[in-house]
């Protein structure tokens, strides 16, 4: 058994890979490709699924951990494990790659060989990130992760392909720039990659108040645009109307959001208790911005970007308030937010490939056509708007009690009303959708409803919304487990997180200053 | 003492003057329909020897031949094996591409092994004058081989450039080592180290170094001695180019660091700003200018100036880490740029049919395998991890963060972000669907290059070198920080044995 709980994350991590070059040395036959790509990411969903199974709720800090000198100068470990933080994250990432695969099984006509090739590619810098803990390879993967998506959005995207894929990689390539110095930097004065290392020699050492001011401002800066946060946001929506449908469910939030979490308030809790004011007042200006511009998108793409940007920027002010109770619930939303998009994406994927158009407009009535796409289509909006019973409430539910409690009233009543703003627009768009007089677009083709292939993928996470919104306890003590507080070099009379309880109890648990 | 010691010293420089010249007389007394592209085959086989003389060059103690002129140790090999290794693939890319039916054949493949002779003894010379004759050696046949292409007009307008303005920047050096001589009194390069802190001169020093500091930074393209590069790059044949924007600046770079590592070190405080403005003018006017190109030489062109740029950036670290930096990026960037012309030279042929970034249109489709490579080398050339182009910035702006010019790096970086917009440009371009384009004339019927073995191996070389130091560069890198060492240690310590892959305690 530990033979395996050594070895698990370097096998979830190269199992992608190996998929990769079967893929690539397989002949380019019918659906070969597709059902190497399908099965390889099913066996690699299997594997991160012994990580909750294994993981001890009892112990805190990493666990399956393994670390191997890679570079001797300078010392560069492969360090990987996972902690509360990043474990469901990655049985996340595991998740959304059938059901990638399963969203491009028709849309992908040509060249399909490229393009699971690089989509497994993907998966592999996707999980490289949320692993690693040695800031090099970290740093590495989260690069890595660029390349894949942006030659899959200019090749296999819809119209303004290379624009959007440039836009894409420059959004999110430069800002990596001041990262790797701000990573050389601390090299250069804790003399270690190594993230718990630097996590307690920054705590615990005398370095200059400015510079570290600076390096963490430059972390939070890549994260920032990755995440994205307000007004960082320039790329969003060309990419979610530009890329593939099994691109635009993994491309958004959860790898700026993690890094959030673990690199720029786990490395520099000082420095992110000094900026968190600022990023919760945009993140609240995200949530209203983003759900006022998807209320009058007439591209649906552009909808679910903007949709996209208001529900991050809920998760941001789940993390920036600082409290224990908003960092659950941003972790949980985090996969609510990667389950429900799966869902939503793969269902407007199909309408995308049947009627060839994403102008809401030219819809209507698609209900009576298509009854089984209505249903799930419907469910997953709910859960998206967060409905009490699905999973979207729970989150919601967590970061909003904590942003009151721990935060302001006033943040807290604005992002209340972008979330009520979120139903809105949903629910427009549903009845603008699916409902209503039969538009000559829908009349002029019946295409055909969900199949089983599509119900296979569908049922389980409808499944899974309502699971993850009566049973939230099943996810939460991991959770929890990783939002532990990181050392501090001084508490300053205000903690940086509160009493390890869901509601909590003091009125002066002020998270901020 | 052994006889064989001197010639030893110089062995990979014997073995290539030797294939050079056996090319020639066998491409002057073979019958004229006997096919020229077996002496190329010739010229190969005779780097490969030369390639396996540098390596035996680690077993020989580290130290001076001919009465201290020529040194080996592990620095001059690294620095042998680099240019053997950038000719070798140079050799087997013209092996394929160049046509059957083109003159003088046997005089270009004796031209590329006598310019690595230069080469290889510009690494080892100690010695000025010995420099300046390794430096004319090497110059004199790359002037030649990029006029090769003689019935176009960019060809000898190339090769007069070229050899004008190469003329020029090797004036100034000679220049700056007359006044270097004047001061000092000597033209060995251990001894201006000792006498040099105590010459009374001290302006003819500092003139001397100014005026070696044009000539190399002309040689490597740094900018403002750019301005030959692109045209020069535009008019010559690419195989050449290949081999002439990577083997020569490879050398020159070794140069570079011996001149202001070894010979003036306690002149930190006058060439270390010097480099600074070089590097961020490099970068930053290569950068910008390949934004604006059209023409795929061009760009590559403009990009090796900003590649010197960064590489400049590595001069700033302290002690050994900016010099194996700066060798290590030489053989990132050698790996990378190899493969991106070789790239190039099969998709556009020997005749540039397809010179423009708009003619690339669909490539990834035309040709899978080319497309691929191109997209792969371009993603190095971006520097991103596990490709060798990463390890190289890495290795610079972290010496350059090591000594304490934290702003170099971050300009450096925020160019690497400037630089990804075009070399995703000809990506993008490459990835293109070619239905929506009605432009008849990218459909040319040139785009089946042939795959021949020697081009197959070239290419095969070129991506197994740029992963391999993007994914494990530890032996390579083991081999730079020991060459950076013997370059650092005291003329007094040279008769140490040199093991490469002995791991250095001192960092």
């Amino acid at each position: 058994m530990n033979e395996i709980n050594n070895s698990i994350l370097t096998l979830i991590l190269l199992l992608p890979l190996a998929g990769t070059v079967l893929v690539a040395l397989a002949p380019e036959r019918a659906k070969l490709p597709n059902w190497i790509a399908l099965v390889t990411t099913l066996i690699t969903f299997g594997l991160t699924l012994h990580l909750p199974t294994h993981f001890d709720k009892m112990q805190s800090g990493f666990q399956f951990e393994i670390s191997r000198l890679w570079i001797d100068r300078p010392a560069i470990f492969y360090h990987v494990g996972v902690d509360g933080l990043s474990l469901w994250p990655v049985v996340l990432v595991g998740l959304l790659a059938p059901i990638g695969v399963m969203a491009s099984w028709n849309a992908i006509q040509s060249r399909r060989k490229l393009f699971f090739a690089l989509f497994l590619i993907q998966q592999t810098a996707m999980l490289g990130v949320f692993i690693s803990l040695d800031l090099m390879v970290y740093y590495g993967f989260w690069e890595l992760s660029l390349v894949p998506m942006a030659i899959l959005i200019a090749m296999y995207g819809r119209k303004d392909r290379p624009k959007a894929a440039l836009k894409f990689f420059l959004f999110t390539f430069i800002p990596s720039a001041p990262l790797l110095v701000a990573i050389l930097w601390l090299y250069s004065v804790t003399g270690s990659f190594d993230f718990t290392t630097n996590q307690i020699l920054i705590a615990h050492g005398n370095f200059p108040a400015g510079a570290l001011f600076w390096t963490a401002l430059a972390f939070l800066f890549a994260f920032a645009v990755k995440v994205p946060v307000f007004p960082l946001h320039g790329w969003l929506a060309d990419t979610f109307s530009e890329a593939p449908v099994a691109l635009a469910m993994v491309v958004a939030g959860k790898l700026g959001l993690y890094s959030m979490l673990r690199f720029h308030i786990g490395l520099f809790p000082e420095q992110a208790r000094a900026v968190a004011p600022l990023l919760v007042g945009l993140a609240v200006v995200g949530i209203l911005y983003g759900a006022c511009l998807a209320l009058v998108q007439r591209d649906f793409w552009r909808l679910m970007a903007f949709a996209a940007l208001s529900h991050l920027s809920l998760i941001t002010l789940g993390i920036y308030g600082l409290t224990l109770t908003g960092w659950e619930g941003a972790v949980y939303q985090i996969l609510n937010h990667g389950v429900v998009d799966g869902a939503l994406f793969l269902l407007l994927g199909l309408l995308y490939d049947s009627y060839a158009t994403s102008e809401i407009n030219a819809y209507g009535g698609l209900a009576a056509k298509l009854p089984r796409m209505a249903t799930f289509f419907v469910i997953a909006s709910l859960a998206m708007i967060g409905l009490p019973m699905l999973n979207g409430f729970i989150g919601e539910f967590l970061i909003l009690v904590s942003t009151f409690i721990g935060v302001s009233y006033g943040w807290a009543i604005a992002a209340t009303i972008g979330v009520i703003l979120g139903a809105a627009y949903m629910l427009w768009l549903i009845q603008r959708l699916f409902y209503g007089p039969e538009s000559t677009l829908v009349a002029s083709k019946s295409p055909d409803d969900l199949h089983a292939g599509h119900l296979a993928v569908l049922w389980p996470l409808v499944v899974l919304m309502l699971v993850m919104g009566l049973a939230p306890m099943l996810w939460l003590p991991i959770i929890e487990k990783g939002a532990h507080p990181p050392p501090l070099k001084s508490l300053n009379n205000a903690p940086l997180v509160m009493p390890q309880s869901a509601i909590p109890v003091s009125s002066h648990t002020e998270g901020l200053r | 003492m052994n006889p064989l010691d001197n010639i030893f010293r110089i062995l990979p420089e014997v073995i290539l003057t030797l294939t050079g010249v056996a090319v020639m007389l066998l491409d002057a007394s073979l019958p004229s329909p006997f096919p020229r592209r077996y002496l190329g085959v010739v010229a190969t086989l005779g780097t490969m020897f030369a390639l396996w003389g540098s390596l035996f060059q680690l077993s020989l103690p580290e130290g001076t031949g001919y009465s201290g002129t020529v040194e080996t140790s592990a620095f001059t090999v690294f620095f042998h094996v680099l240019i053997c290794g950038i000719v070798l693939v140079a050799l087997l890319l013209s092996l394929d591409t160049l046509p059957e039916d083109s003159h003088h054949q046997g005089e270009f493949y004796a031209l590329i092994v006598f310019g690595a002779v230069g080469m290889c003894l510009l690494t080892g010379a100690v010695e000025l004058l010995l420099v300046f004759i390794a430096l004319e050696i090497s110059s004199i046949a790359t002037y030649i081989l990029a006029g090769y292409r003689k019935h176009t007009a960019r060809g000898p307008e190339a090769a007069i450039k070229y050899f004008l303005l190469g003329s020029f920047a090797t004036a100034f050096l000679l220049y700056g080592i007359a006044m270097i001589f004047g001061a000092t009194g000597t033209t060995q390069i251990y001894e201006i180290a000792r006498l040099a802190p105590a010459a009374q001169n001290h302006a003819f020093i500092l003139a001397g170094l100014g005026l070696m500091l044009v000539g190399i930074l002309f040689k490597v393209s740094a900018a403002p001695f750019h301005v030959w590069t692109p045209d020069v790059y535009e008019g010559s044949p690419t195989p050449v180019v290949a081999l002439m924007s990577t083997a020569p600046k490879a050398a020159a770079f070794a140069l570079l660091l011996r001149v202001v590592y070894e010979m003036l070190p306690t002149l930190r405080p006058v060439w270390q700003p010097l480099l600074w403005i070089v590097a961020v003018l490099s970068m930053t006017v290569g950068n910008l200018a390949a934004l604006r190109q059209q023409n795929v030489k061009r760009m590559l062109a403009y990009s090796a100036i900003a590649h010197a740029g960064y590489l400049l950036a590595a001069f700033a670290g302290l002690g050994s880490s900016g010099i194996a930096a700066a060798s290590f990026y030489t053989a990132a960037y050698a790996a990378m740029n190899v493969g991106i012309f070789a790239v190039v030279t099969l998709v556009s042929g020997y005749d540039e049919k397809l010179p423009l970034i708009n003619d690339y249109r669909g490539l990834i489709y035309r040709s899978p395998l080319l497309g691929s490579l191109l997209i792969f080398f371009l993603v190095s050339l971006v520097g991103i991890p596990f490709t060798g182009g990463f390890f190289g910035k890495f290795y610079s702006f972290a010496a350059a963060v090591g000594g304490g010019a934290i702003w170099l790096a971050i300009i450096g970086l925020l160019n690497s972000g400037l630089a990804a917009a075009y070399y995703l440009r000809l990506a993008m371009v490459a990835t293109q669907r070619l239905d929506l384009d009605d432009d008849a004339k990218s459909v040319t019927p040139h785009m089946s290059p042939q795959f021949g073995v020697a081009v197959g191996a070239a290419l095969l070389f070129a991506v197994a070198a740029t992963l391999y130091l993007g994914i494990r560069p530890n032996w390579i890198l083991d081999a730079a920080e020991s060459g950076a060492h013997t370059l650092q240690a005291p003329p007094t310590e040279i008769s140490t044995p040199v093991n490469v892959d002995a791991p250095q305690s001192q960092r």
